[in-house]
């Protein structure tokens, strides 16, 4: 964010990446995107979120399109994958169901998604970001962490003048925006490149993070979402502050290993180191109930969704996983995962999900009632050689067929073109 | 509770009961051999609650009893005193503990009442037959290697017994699959064993039995229930629990018309897969056969640990073909012929390939192809 300049800051201009000393207009370009900081030349994870990503390539592609409320997604039937800052300008949000995003901003123009196109668009963007440091972590087609620590002599130029460079570069040579958030830890990297969109260029520093998060909703937290956030407040947490005032012995008494990564966090302490991977190493799924949940048949139709996800990744990724991760939290916020291999690696929704139900009936018991279901896969090996079955084993081969068929129809008319029924029983969340 | 026994009739009851006690036991007599003193008979017992194994052995016993000891324990300790070394064994009324004593060394050990001690239930046997331990020791041998130990697919842990009517005669069969390979080994059915119902031994079961007929020189008596079954050895007893589940209708991954036939001699042919899978990838192992009218060419290729190629002189009749199979799989049958030749029967690199021992034509072996 752009703070109040006070004494002490670093000034850089955005426009021509070198510091000055004015504190209104560039000295050297005279630019007026001044970013004054007193960390600014110090810090080094950043994190990069291209902006309306989907829908900025699309008027790129489309002049005509440039003025207009852009909406890419899945015809009227389907949901919003990204509004454009006009379209958003009207209340449509991504996710959002594409006929009231239709209702909301009637002279929407709809796109259909290219999927192709947008990720060969973010397979150059992170290119660019890979000439600036090779811990580059992507976190999807459009966002990614950068860790510039000790990029300084190489580019000659601090971080932070590196990512205005880039910033510059992507809109001048791909014509899109992008905000970056600059900050000590991935954690506060991301809130930051939040705070300033599109086209923002936030920094927060060690000096005004815990003052700056204090305030802060819990929800806005990485790991808490609607139902957890209900649970904080609850509990009587509303803000960040109120997590840190209560402490880490208190959180973990509460909400167990949760409850110290939410206190690490609302100190402005995240560990999380940016992990380019490359190889990756589990696709997981979980969901966090807004009513607690006892009944093996209603986790079950919890479940299901999660391993359809887990295998849907699996399938894009070209990969068949070995190992079985169920991840189960009950309503004192204990924490358990039980592992179970395959004898043959599976990107089989079907074959997760009997597996995983089978490690779920094992832990289901009267009065005990969870809030969260997790499942994962890892220990991968290329999806060519999984789930073709063996001599006893003539179900699996047909299970794979129909699997492809359906991830077939997917890639054709969306996610939702083709659901099991279990998918659409009505659930008490809903 | 109190009499002497020679340390090698003592240690050969003890070595054969306590390899079926779990090291580790959340129920405490678990870890202990029951041990009973009677007339002129010591008899060892010991369990995991699936399996019992007893033995019984000549001592001169001065005054009857039973009672329970540690048994790894009490077997470490018999391991190694002197040969030859008479023991003694005590139980004392004023003494809460067994004390064992043999030249001069003593030892206490804690005891838990023999009471306590679960025995399983020698009841609802109604099918017995002898048989010669050489013949359960060979349905076992070619079988054991293919019993597969995944969980889910808990009935193929184990070696399924049953009989099948071959004409007027009937016979005795074992077979095991854990999916991608399968071996069959017939033998006549001893008299008795007609009507036997099919019987999946565990695993445990078969490594346990499979040691006592090293042993055992006359006939084995089997006793066969629908949740149990016994094997009386000379001495020792083994009684099991079954496996509670029903055994796969094998015969149908049995290929009958595989018209490829394929010989080859069986020591150079496992030597050379042994030899090229040096290089294979860990987990597949996969080894490529290039079958031709007079070589089989084997190679591995594995980008990371290299290239192995090796040519093995074949018989072949047909177009020549390309065929995958686990290296593994292919030496854990080459490992059960004992003939000269292996025999392959083929159809197409894609389907299940029959192997059989062209000095045995009663057992034979299914492999599943991998993909290459």
């Amino acid at each position: 964010m752009v703070m109040e300049r006070g004494r002490g800051d670093v000034i850089l201009c955005r426009d021509c990446a070198e510091w000055t000393d004015q504190t209104s207009r560039c000295a050297r370009c005279g630019g007026a995107q001044l970013i004054a900081h007193a960390e600014l030349a110090a810090l080094t994870i950043a994190h990069i979120d291209c902006d309306a990503f989907y829908a900025s390539i699309e008027k790129r592609d489309d002049p005509a399109l440039a003025a207009r409320p852009v909406i890419v997604g899945g015809g009227t039937r389907g949901v919003v994958s990204t509004a454009c800052y006009v379209a958003r300008a009207y209340g449509v949000k991504s996710a959002m169901a594409s006929f009231k995003a239709k209702q909301l901003c009637p002279s929407a123009v709809f796109v259909k998604p290219n999927m192709a196109k947008y990720a060969e668009e973010g397979r150059i963007v992170r290119a660019m970001m890979q000439e600036l440091t090779p811990l580059v972590e992507p976190v999807s087609i459009d966002e990614a962490f950068l860790d510039l620590s000790g990029t300084e002599a190489l580019h000659a130029a601090a971080p932070a003048q590196s990512l205005a460079k880039l910033q510059a570069r992507i809109a001048r040579e791909r014509g899109l925006t992008v905000s970056v958030g600059l900050s000590f830890n991935k954690f506060l990297a991301k809130t930051a490149s939040d705070l300033d969109k599109p086209r923002g260029f936030s920094v927060i520093g060690r000096a005004e993070a815990l003052n700056f998060l204090a305030p802060r909703p819990v929800a806005s937290l990485p790991g808490v979402g609607p139902a957890g956030a209900a649970a904080l407040e609850k509990r009587g947490w509303r803000t960040i502050g109120d997590l840190r005032a209560a402490g880490e012995h208190e959180l973990m008494r509460a909400l167990g290993d949760w409850g110290r990564r939410l206190y690490r966090l609302s100190i402005a302490e995240d560990g999380r180191r940016v992990d380019p991977g490359g190889e990756r190493k589990s696709i997981s799924a979980e969901t966090t109930f807004f009513t607690d949940i006892a009944a093996l048949g209603e986790l079950e139709d919890a479940l299901w969704p999660l391993c359809d996800k887990v295998a849907g990744r699996a399938r894009a990724a070209e990969l068949a996983g070995r190992t079985l991760t169920l991840k189960l939290r009950d309503a004192r916020f204990r924490t358990i995962t039980r592992r179970q291999q395959f004898t043959e690696p599976t990107l089989l929704a079907q074959r997760i999900f009997e597996a995983a139900r089978a490690l779920l009936a094992a832990e289901v018991r009267p009065g005990l009632a969870f809030r969260l279901i997790g499942v994962g896969l890892a220990d991968f090996t290329p999806a060519a050689d999984a789930d073709k079955g063996d001599l006893l084993d003539s179900r699996t081969p047909k299970i794979a067929a129909a699997e492809r068929a359906v991830a077939k129809a997917r890639g054709r008319f969306g996610r939702s073109a083709l659901v099991s029924a279990r998918t659409l029983k009505p659930r008490r969340d809903d | 509770m109190r009499l002497t026994i020679e340390r090698a009739a003592l240690l050969k009851a003890l070595t054969h009961v306590q390899s079926v006690v779990e090291r580790r036991n959340t129920i405490p007599i678990l870890s202990n051999v029951l041990i009973g003193a009677a007339g002129e008979k010591l008899r060892f017992t010991a369990t995991d609650l699936d399996i019992e194994i007893s033995e019984e052995v000549d001592a001169e016993i001065e005054r009857g009893g039973s009672i329970s000891a540690p048994a790894h324990n009490l077997y470490e300790f018999v391991r190694k005193l002197p040969d030859k070394a008479p023991v003694r064994l005590e139980l004392n009324p004023d003494d809460p503990r067994l004390f064992i004593s043999a030249a001069r060394t003593r030892l206490h050990l804690p005891v838990l009442p023999a009471d306590d001690f679960p025995l399983m239930p020698a009841d609802g046997f109604d099918t017995r037959f002898r048989i010669h331990p050489t013949d359960l020791a060979r349905l076992i041998d070619k079988t054991r290697f293919a019993i597969s130990t995944e969980e889910t697919r808990y009935y193929l842990n184990g070696i399924y017994f049953h009989t099948v009517a071959n004409g007027s005669a009937t016979i005795l069969r074992g077979v095991a699959t854990d999916g991608h390979r399968l071996a069959l080994a017939d033998t006549v059915a001893p008299d008795g064993a007609q009507g036997m119902p099919g019987v999946i031994v565990p695993r445990k079961t078969i490594a346990e039995l499979r040691r006592l007929l090293d042993d055992a020189a006359d006939e084995v008596e089997v006793a066969v229930s629908a949740q149990k079954i016994r094997f009386v050895l000379n001495d020792a007893v083994l009684t099991s629990k079954l496996i509670d589940g029903s055994f796969p209708e094998y015969a149908r991954v049995i290929p009958k018309q595989n018209s490829k036939k394929l010989k080859l001699d069986n020591k150079a042919f496992a030597e050379a897969v042994d030899r090229v899978a040096t290089v294979s990838a860990e987990r597949s192992r996969s080894v490529r056969l290039a079958i031709e009218s007079d070589k089989v060419t084997l190679t591995v290729n594995n980008p990371d640990a290299g290239l192995a190629t090796e040519d093995v002189s074949a018989e072949y009749g047909d177009a020549p073909m390309e065929i995958g199979f686990n290296a593994k799989y292919l030496l854990d049958v080459a490992g059960q012929i004992e003939g000269e030749s292996a025999l392959f029967e083929l159809a197409d690199s894609g389907s299940p390939t029959l192997v059989r021992d062209e000095s045995d034509e009663h057992a034979l072996y299914v492999l599943m192809p991998l993909r290459v």
